[in-house]
C-alpha cells in the first residue's frame, strides 16, 4: 500500500515533447522521399517497394504517437495552449506523413516512367519539400522553449522568424512545381495520357508535402497570437 | 472534578500518545505534498528533503507553531456551558485527536486527499455539538477558518502567477536570460528569507520570551535575508553554462540555477507546514494539558509550554522519517514536467501563504496551498499539462471529512466518557 500525493496527480504528462517527437517522426517519414525517386529514376522497382515499407511504417508509427497523446489529453487539463489548437497541430503534422504514404502508395500501384528531362528538376523539387519538413520540425522543436517563455517575448520572435522562412521555401516548391509540370507537358504528346494525368497529381502531391509542412508552421504561429 | 484528580496522569499519557499519533500521522501524509515540487523538480534528492524537512518542520513547530495551536486549543469550542464538568471537554480533546489521526490514516491509505487540518477541525466540531451542544462551537471562529480554506489556496495561485510573471520578465523574457538568472536570483532567495524571518519574528515568538518592535522585526528580517541570500549568491555562482543541454533545450541552464534556489524555499515550504499543521496534533494536547494542570479550571491563561511543540515536532519528523519518504518515493520519480523554476514559483507562493496564515492562526491545508501553487503556474501558462480533476477530489474529501470526522470524534467521545464514568 503506497498512498498517493495529490501534487503528483495534479501534474499530467505534458503533451509537448510527444507533439516533437511526432513531429520527428513525420520528417523522418518525408525524408525517404528522394530515395523514392531516385530509384523511381532509376526504375529500381525492388528499392521503391523497400522506401515505400519505410514510409508506411514510419506513417504507422507517426499515429501511434498521436493516438498515444490523444489519450492523454482529457478534457480536465490545463495548458499553456488551447487544447483544440494543440489537436489540431497534431493533426496538421499528420497530414505531412499521410501525403508521403499517397505518393509512395501511388508509385508502387502504378509504373511511373521518367523523361530524362524531368529527373532533376523533380528531385530538386522533392528536395526542396523535404527541406520545407526540416524547418517545420525545427519550429516545432521551439515548442519547450516556447511553454517556458509562457508563448511570449524573444522566443515567439525566434519561431517567428522560422515561420516566415518556411513559407519562403514553401514558395520556392511552388516555382519548382510549376516549372516541372511545364516540363511535363512538354513531353505530353511522347507519354500515354493517363501517364500524364497521374504525374500533374503526383507534382501536386509531392508540392502538397511542402504546403502541409507550412501549414504545421502556421498553426503554431497561431497559437502564439492568442 | 474528581476524574481529572483521580485520572490526571493517565490521561495526560493518552493525550501524548494520541498527540503522538497524530502528529505522526500529519509527518506521514503531508510530507510529500510539502516537499513534492522540490522534489519533483529535481531540485532536490528524496533524501535531501527528508532532512531538509526533518529539521525545518521541527524547527516551524517550535519556532512558530504557537499561534494555530492557540486556535485549535482554544478558539473552536466554548467550554462555558460545561463548567462543572471539565472532565468532558478532556475526553473531547482526547476523542478528536484520535478521531483525526485515523480518519486520516483510513483516508490517505485510499490515496484521498484528505486535509489533516480539515480531520481535526471537523473533529472538534462533530464533538462539541454532540458532547456539550450546538452553540458550544464558536460558528464565528469556524466561518472564518473555512472561509481561510477556500482563500488560502487561491492566494497561493495568485501569489504564484505573479512570481511566475515576475521569473518571466526578469529572467526568461531577456537577451541573456542565464545572466538575468544569476543577477535575480539572490534577490528572490533575499525575498523568500526576508518574508519567512518577519511573519516568523513579527510578535511571533513570545513564547521564546523574546519580542521584537515592528522596525526591530524589519532589520532582523532583512539581515536574515540578506545573510540566506549571500548564501545563495555562492550556490548560485558555482552554476555554469552547460551547452550540451542548451542544445537541446535552450533553457536548460537557466532552470539549473533554479535548483539551489530551490532548497530555501523547500526549507521554507517545510517550516511553513511544521508551523501551522503541528497545531493540528498538538493543540488538543495542549487543552488536555493546561485542563489537567489547572486541576480543571476552563479559563487557562497559562502559555503554551515549548515541550508540547517540540513533541509535535518531534511527531512529525517520526511521522516523514518512517513512512513520509515511501510517499515521496511515488512523486520523485513521476513528475518531470516541473521544471525548476515552475517548482521554484509554486513552492515559494505556498511557503508565504501558509506561513501567513500559521501567523494569524489559521489552521488551513497546506496540501490544498500546494496544490494551488502548481495551478498558479499553471495559469500563467506555466507547464506543460495539469490535471484539474484533482481539484474534484479535494473539494470531495472536503465535503466528506467534516462530517466523518466529527461523527467519529462523537463516537469516540462517548466511549471514553462509558470507560471513566
Amino acid at each position: 500500500m503506497v498512498m498517493k500525493s495529490p501534487i503528483s496527480s495534479l501534474l499530467g504528462k505534458s503533451p509537448f515533447k510527444p507533439m516533437q517527437k511526432h513531429m520527428q517522426v513525420v520528417t523522418d517519414c518525408a525524408h525517404l522521399l528522394p530515395g523514392l525517386f531516385e530509384a523511381l529514376c532509376e526504375k529500381n522497382f525492388a528499392r521503391i517497394n523497400t522506401v515505400k515499407d519505410e514510409i508506411f511504417a514510419k506513417e504507422h508509427e507517426a499515429d501511434e504517437i498521436k493516438f498515444d497523446l490523444q489519450i492523454h489529453l482529457p478534457k480536465s487539463l490545463l495548458m499553456p495552449v488551447a487544447r483544440g489548437d494543440l489537436i489540431k497541430l497534431l493533426s496538421q503534422q499528420d497530414l505531412i506523413a499521410g501525403v508521403c504514404q499517397d505518393i509512395a502508395g501511388l508509385l508502387v500501384q502504378r509504373e511511373m516512367p521518367v523523361p530524362d528531362s524531368m529527373k532533376d528538376p523533380l528531385l530538386t523539387l522533392v528536395g526542396q519539400c523535404v527541406e520545407a519538413c526540416d524547418k517545420g520540425l525545427e519550429i516545432i522543436n521551439h515548442l519547450d522553449e516556447l511553454v517556458e517563455t509562457g508563448f511570449r517575448g524573444r522566443e515567439t520572435e525566434r519561431v517567428e522568424k522560422l515561420v516566415s522562412e518556411l513559407n519562403e521555401i514553401e514558395s520556392k516548391t511552388d516555382i519548382l512545381a510549376i516549372d516541372l509540370a511545364k516540363i511535363l507537358f512538354e513531353h505530353e504528346d511522347e507519354m500515354k495520357p493517363v501517364t500524364v494525368m497521374f504525374w500533374y497529381q503526383l507534382i501536386q502531391w509531392i508540392g502538397r508535402v511542402a504546403d502541409e509542412a507550412e501549414r504545421v508552421g502556421n498553426r503554431l504561429h497561431l497559437m502564439m497570437a492568442r | 472534578m474528581e476524574i481529572i484528580s483521580q485520572h490526571g496522569t493517565v490521561l495526560i499519557v493518552i493525550a501524548v500518545l494520541f498527540g503522538l499519533y497524530m502528529t505522526w500521522g500529519i509527518g506521514a501524509n503531508d510530507v510529500a505534498n510539502v516537499m513534492g515540487t522540490s522534489v519533483g523538480s529535481g531540485a532536490i534528492t528524496i533524501k535531501t528533503a527528508i532532512i531538509i524537512a526533518a529539521i525545518f518542520e521541527f524547527g516551524g513547530a517550535a519556532l512558530a507553531g504557537g499561534h494555530v495551536t492557540k486556535t485549535i486549543r482554544k478558539g473552536i469550542i466554548d467550554p462555558s456551558g460545561i463548567a462543572d464538568n471539565p472532565e468532558i471537554l478532556v475526553f473531547g480533546m482526547l476523542a478528536a485527536l484520535l478521531a483525526a489521526a485515523i480518519w486520516l490514516m483510513v483516508a490517505s491509505n485510499r490515496g484521498w486527499p484528505v486535509s489533516t487540518t480539515h480531520s481535526i477541525v471537523g473533529a472538534l466540531v462533530g464533538f462539541a455539538m454532540a458532547g456539550i451542544g450546538f452553540d458550544a462551537v464558536k460558528w464565528g471562529k469556524i466561518g472564518q477558518i473555512a472561509a481561510s480554506w477556500v482563500v488560502s489556496p487561491v492566494l497561493g495561485g495568485v501569489i504564484a502567477v505573479i512570481l511566475m510573471l515576475s521569473i518571466r520578465h526578469l529572467i526568461l523574457n531577456t537577451d541573456n536570460p542565464f545572466k538575468s538568472a544569476k543577477r535575480w536570483g539572490p534577490v528572490y532567495v533575499f525575498l523568500v528569507g526576508f518574508i519567512m524571518a518577519l511573519v516568523t519574528i513579527f510578535k511571533g515568538l513570545k513564547h521564546l520570551n523574546l519580542e521584537f518592535s515592528g522596525p526591530m522585526s524589519f532589520l532582523l528580517a532583512a539581515i536574515f535575508g540578506v545573510i540566506i541570500a549571500a548564501i545563495g549568491w555562492v550556490m548560485i555562482n558555482k552554476v555554469q553554462v552547460n551547452e550540451d543541454a542548451d542544445k537541446e533545450f535552450h533553457f536548460a541552464s537557466v532552470e539549473k540555477v533554479f535548483t539551489p534556489m530551490m532548497i530555501f524555499t523547500a526549507c521554507s515550504m517545510a517550516f511553513a507546514h511544521g508551523a501551522n499543521d503541528v497545531a493540528n496534533g498538538v493543540g488538543p494536547l495542549a487543552a488536555v494539558y493546561g485542563l489537567i494542570q489547572s486541576g480543571g479550571e476552563l479559563a487557562q491563561k497559562s502559555e503554551m509550554p515549548l515541550w508540547i511543540l517540540v513533541l509535535g515536532g518531534g511527531g512529525i519528523v517520526l511521522g516523514l522519517v518512517t513512512y513520509g519518504y515511501k510517499v515521496m518515493q511515488t512523486i520523485g520519480t513521476k513528475i518531470t514536467e516541473l521544471t525548476p523554476s515552475r517548482g521554484f514559483c509554486a513552492t515559494m507562493a505556498a511557503a508565504i501563504t501558509v506561513v501567513l496564515a500559521s501567523r494569524l492562526g489559521l489552521p488551513v491545508s497546506t496540501t490544498h496551498i500546494a496544490v494551488g501553487g502548481v495551478i498558479g503556474v499553471g495559469l500563467a501558462r506555466g507547464i506543460g499539462a495539469i490535471d484539474l480533476r484533482v481539484i474534484g477530489g479535494i473539494i470531495v474529501s472536503w465535503v466528506v471529512t467534516l462530517p466523518v470526522g466529527g461523527i467519529l470524534a462523537a463516537l469516540i467521545f462517548f466511549t471514553l466518557k462509558g470507560i471513566f464514568t
